[in-house]
């Protein structure tokens, strides 16, 4: 095996390890989802039915509309705790040891972005079992088909993560990046409401959601989920995800970086 | 990774099972029309336009010909399905809503909602039989598969109405469930199924005794009870499933028809009317009144597959093979 490979292996499983040995964060992982989707959902239940939208061919309750949003949530929010243990790690001085490794930066810091992804699908594909126990389901094959997706929208997600990390300083910051990245990427976004109902509200309201990065990994999650594949946002979330990477890269590039002015702060 | 897995999946998405084939068509209250729905790639096929606010409509028996309630035209309308070209006019009385042919083939029992009246006509001469007497705003009509009896339900007057067809006299009366809309009998003729449209209830009537055996109620969480108006049914004919649709509580009720227990709820569009099975029992179709749309039901899932635009308020189904 080579030695990017033993890396990327090592990072991998590392992780994979970190996410088992928190129960608690593994427990965490799954609640706020199945919150969100047995009580938010429950309260504001169309039992009527939601009007018929691509990919649904028939009318659906707001479960089954929210469910591929709560999917992205799932890896919305294990790219924010990605983000957080690299500050941890940044602060304990374990980021040290690897970014002493002879590879490549950007290498190590896409095998971080990859062992994220890993650990967020994990957690994905539980939650939707538990889901499926609770009577809210998508074509069987769907589960096999989001898989791609949901590398798509883990690694994009993943990359902001990375992103966000290179550029916070201390670990107490992080409350900040609840407020001002999490919350307004999951509530301006195709999550929670379908896009024509905020058009219905407000204009720039839906403007906003149409250029979520957010928006475009839920819908394609959503479309995969049955059987479809929405190219837009497909092409939105590589793209995404690219610049996310590139920014991160160049973040944590000790000689032109980011990092070089917290040095210096 | 990602396009194999892509590729697997729309693969076998593809390989799903085809539906049967056949022709459904629909009625179309607000448009004048039907809608021709082709049943193997659920697609519509085309349009015909027809008299004013068709509502039941059903086919002779060897399915060459489509009998149509033109509501607003006071008439019943026969359709030639091979050329899609209205024959002919029958007299129907004033405002025929449902209608139901008699095994013969041959007499219509049409239902004059303005008149309370049955109007039974002959369909190959071409004339008004007899004129029957009900109780007030007569709706849902049904023969029972003997040819025995013809029921008639009056809305209003919430009764069922038995005909005798051999004398063509009405020979009892059984008290349902306020507005009851629609009659069904099952394969061997030892039960009607009646819906209650305001009661909110199915009666299902024992016919030698014309008394209720069995009265099914339906209860949606979060549906609130007024909006829960059971108007169309369709029973299997192995007699073991019955379906029921709930009006604007945008449901199809699934009900063991041996005991009489509901078993699912099915999600549909706005306002469900009207139903119909096709030949093989595998598919169920629904007309969905408000949202303009007929969904499509897999029996043995019991899963709603999809839904198809048609017509402005579509209403009534038949389907050919």
């Amino acid at each position: 095996m080579t030695a990017p490979l033993i890396a990327l292996r090592g990072i991998v499983i590392r992780e994979i390890l970190r996410f088992v040995h928190q129960r608690s964060r593994f427990l965490g992982a799954l609640v706020r989802p199945l919150i969100w989707l047995l009580v938010f959902a429950a309260g504001f239940r169309a039992a009527l039915g939601v009007s018929i939208m691509p990919p649904y061919e028939t009318y659906i309750t707001y479960e089954v509309y929210i469910l591929p949003g709560l999917v992205g949530m799932i890896q919305l929010f294990n790219g924010m705790q990605s983000s957080l243990s690299m500050v941890y790690d940044r602060e304990m001085g374990s980021m040290r040891v690897l970014l002493t490794s002879p590879l490549p930066r950007w290498w190590l810091l896409t095998c971080k972005l990859l062992a994220g992804t890993v650990v967020s699908i994990l957690q994905v594909y539980a939650f939707l079992l538990i889901a499926r126990a609770f009577g809210i389901d998508t074509p069987g094959w769907g589960l096999l088909a989001v898989l791609p997706a949901l590398v798509a929208s883990g690694m994009m997600l993943g990359a902001l993560g990375l992103l966000l990390s290179s550029v916070i300083k201390q670990l107490e910051n992080f409350a900040g990046v609840m407020n001002f990245v999490v919350f307004p990427l999951f509530f301006c976004s195709s999550a929670l409401y379908p896009l024509w109902k905020m058009r219905e509200s407000s204009v720039l309201l839906y403007q906003i959601c149409s250029i979520n990065p957010f928006t475009h990994a839920v819908e394609l999650i959503r479309h995969a989920l049955y059987l479809q594949i929405a190219w837009q946002a497909l092409g939105w979330t590589v793209v995404a995800a690219v610049i996310f990477m590139a920014l991160a890269v160049i973040g944590y590039d000790p000689a032109r970086g980011l990092m070089r002015r917290k040095a210096e702060a | 990774m990602r396009l194999p897995a892509l590729t697997l999946g729309l693969g076998l998405l593809a390989a799903l099972p085809a539906h049967a084939s056949g022709t459904l068509y629909v009625s179309n209250e607000k448009d004048d029309s039907l809608s021709i729905i082709d049943i193997a790639t659920l697609e519509v096929v085309g349009t015909i336009p027809v008299g004013q606010r068709p509502r039941g409509i059903t086919l002779s028996k060897d399915g060459s010909v489509l009998y149509i309630c033109a509501s607003d035209s006071d008439t019943v309308q026969v359709l030639d399905l091979k050329t899609g070209k209205i024959l002919h006019d029958l007299p129907s009385g004033e405002d025929p809503e449902q209608f139901a042919l008699h095994p013969d083939d041959r007499h219509l029992y049409i239902a004059n909602e303005d008149d309370a009246i049955v109007t039974i006509v002959d369909v190959d001469s071409r004339q008004v039989v007899q004129q029957i007497e009900v109780g007030v705003e007569p709706e849902g009509m049904a023969v029972s598969h003997d040819g025995r009896y013809a029921v008639n339900t009056s809305e209003t007057t919430n009764m069922v109405h038995w005909i005798d067809t051999a004398t063509k006299q009405l020979v009892a009366n059984t008290l349902v469930d306020q507005r009851p809309r629609h009659a069904v009998f099952d394969r061997d003729d030892r039960r009607l199924w009646v819906s209650s449209e305001i009661g909110g209830t199915v009666s299902v009537i024992d016919v030698d005794s014309k008394e209720i055996v069995q009265t099914i109620a339906f209860a949606l969480p979060n549906i609130h009870k007024d909006q829960i108006q059971p108007v169309g049914m369709e029973l299997t004919r192995d007699g073991k499933l019955a379906f029921v649709s709930l009006g604007p509580a945008n449901h199809v009720a699934v009900v063991d028809a041996q005991t009489y227990e509901v078993l699912d709820y099915l999600l549909v569009g706005r306002r469900v009317w009207h139903m119909a099975l096709t030949p093989d029992e595998k598919t169920l179709f629904t007309a969905n009144g408000v949202s303009g749309d007929v969904s499509v039901i897999d029996v043995e899932d019991r899963k709603v597959v999809k839904s198809i635009k048609v017509g402005r308020y579509p209403w009534g189904l038949a389907i050919t093979p």
